[in-house]
């Protein structure tokens, strides 16, 4: 069944008709098991992969790492749920290695994202350091390439 | 004189007589045309893998832009050897009987020339590549056609080769997977084509160049049936499976006196294949296996969604078991098959090959091609429901 999981990465307004033609399975067997994906959360969503380059106000994508002091009831858990409510928060992961969480955050300007570095998250208790990062420009994302791809010039018709 | 009369009287007779092919005629119709949807593409429309390409790319690099041995580079054939012995349980030596060639086209030309004097006869099956019978007709042998049918799935049989055989027959040639068909053999079909082979004594040129794409179970090699290795040239090409068609990489496995013999021809016209290409391919044999599982697993969704699709509109159409295309059966519109790829390039735009550029009886059938990106497919058979619809 990962392979109807595949499908819908790739497109999740592909119709349960044609993943049913294409996994050789009934248009029920398809509907059923997304049901139950939906159900499970297993998937969790579905959404658009915006290219916010060519957006005319293109939001400021943040990257940030951030050092936090583990608590010892729910170790990293509790600190990094709540990051996770701000609005302006994108995405949050624990990572291994020099520091702890990594942040993405998207803000109007830079001075935005700027204020909620320095007055939401530097000031909150747990975080002892910050590196914030400006994102410049995205080549790939959700496994979608964002700039121009291969050219592959084929014939038009061919043996 | 400088007329071109006077200019095409001058041509071989042999090259005189021979017909362009249909694709060609085809694709000139197709290329003049904007906002084409094409199904009428014969290579895989993915990218070379990316670390087959650096290969080549980091040979160049290091300045490897020399000819190689005639035979192709020794570590090649190691690794075609190799392969094939993987594919298929039979051992060739890479020594004298594995030849690098540009492309199976070359293999299939080298393979007939080194056998065919003139009124020497091939049997071949059609709807067929459309190179095998001009290529016949340039060693001035006479190929002679089988026509498969639809209602044994375009399986040749033993029954429809014994019809054709006669005293002159020299080399019966097969393409399973088959290209236009998408047919596959099964292993008792290969068996008693084999045994028709041994009983009448004929050199087998086998190209399985698309050996690699079978959708519902694997392919079995003719060259795997006890007796063959000794009678067979084993015709076989990266372009495919590893979408690596700009690269021409072909090779040819055959015993070492058939080999000889190609090779010779081959020295003397080709030399060897571009060294570029021989190094990729060499990445390609150790690499690409998840490349090849990936591509064959997308062909394989396109395959059940555009015979799915046909279905559905009451278009009949054998189910593709190998290859990449899907010989569907138009015949019931009351056109030909050019007729009805004409107009449904004219009223739809999209573009796909008339069964007859295959061969005679590849009348009244359109081959469409799903190498091609799933987004088109998909639009391709809503506009071909919409234009069968309006007939």
């Amino acid at each position: 069944m990962n392979e109807l999981l595949n499908l819908l990465k790739q497109n999740a307004l592909e119709s349960p008709e044609n993943l049913a033609k294409m996994l050789g399975l009934s248009v029920d067997e398809v509907k059923n098991q997304i049901a139950d994906y939906e159900k499970t959360g297993i998937i969790r969503a579905y959404q658009a992969v915006v290219d916010e380059d060519k957006l005319d106000s293109s939001l400021v994508t943040t990257v940030i790492e951030v050092k936090v002091t583990p608590e010892s009831e729910g170790g990293f858990d509790r600190i990094a749920g709540r990051i996770s409510r701000f609005p302006e928060v994108d995405a949050v992961y624990l990572m291994s290695g020099a520091f702890d969480l990594l942040l993405f955050i998207k803000a109007r300007t830079m001075h935005e994202a700027f204020s909620f570095v320095s007055e939401k998250l530097a000031t909150m208790k747990g975080v002892t350091s910050t590196a914030t990062h400006f994102m410049m420009k995205t080549y790939k994302q959700n496994g979608i390439l964002m700039r121009t791809g291969e050219d592959n010039e084929r014939l038009k018709v061919s043996p | 004189m400088n007329d071109s009369k006077s200019l095409r009287s001058r041509i071989a007779k042999t090259v005189r007589d021979i017909p362009r092919s249909g694709i060609r005629d085809f694709f000139e119709i197709v290329s003049a045309r904007e906002d084409v949807i094409s199904l009428g593409i014969g290579e895989p429309d993915f990218v070379t893998p990316w670390h087959i390409r650096e290969a080549a790319s980091l040979a160049l690099d290091r300045g490897v832009t020399s000819y190689t041995s005639n035979m192709g580079l020794l570590s090649l054939r190691r690794g075609i050897s190799k392969y094939v012995a993987n594919k298929t349980g039979i051992t060739y030596r890479p020594e004298d009987e594995v030849l690098v060639t540009v492309g199976v086209s070359e293999g299939l030309d080298l393979a007939i020339r080194a056998l065919i004097e003139p009124g020497d006869e091939v049997l071949y099956h059609e709807p067929s590549y459309v190179s095998y019978n001009p290529i016949v007709a340039f060693a001035h042998g006479k190929a002679v056609a089988i026509a498969t049918k639809k209602e044994n799935g375009f399986r040749l049989t033993r029954a429809e080769l014994e019809a054709q055989v006669s005293p002159k027959t020299k080399v019966l040639l097969l393409n399973y997977p088959n290209n236009p068909t998408g047919a596959i053999l099964t292993q008792k079909d290969v068996e008693e084509i084999a045994t028709f082979a041994i009983e009448h004594d004929l050199i087998v040129l086998t190209d399985e160049i698309y050996d690699e794409l079978t959708y519902d179970r694997e392919h079995f090699s003719l060259i795997s049936v006890p007796g063959m290795r000794e009678r067979t040239i084993y015709l076989h090409g990266f372009s495919k499976a590893w979408a690596m068609t700009g690269f021409r990489m072909g090779f040819t496995c055959a015993p070492p006196e058939l080999t000889e013999a190609m090779m010779k021809i081959h020295q003397y016209t080709m030399l060897c294949a571009p060294i570029l290409s021989q190094e990729a391919s060499i990445e390609a044999l150790k690499h690409a296996d998840k490349d090849i599982a990936y591509m064959k697993a997308e062909y394989k969704k396109r395959r059940n969604f555009i015979h799915s699709s046909f279905e559905a509109m009451g278009i009949p159409c054998i189910r593709p078991e190998g290859a990449f295309y899907a010989f569907a059966d138009v015949s019931k519109f009351g056109m030909t098959a050019k007729e009805f790829a004409l107009k449904l390039l004219d009223d739809e735009n999209v573009a796909c090959v008339p069964g007859t550029a295959f061969g005679a009886c590849g009348e009244g059938f359109i081959r469409c091609s799903y190498a091609t990106s799933f987004d088109h497919i998909k639009e391709a058979m809503v506009r071909i429901a919409r234009f069968i619809e309006k007939l």
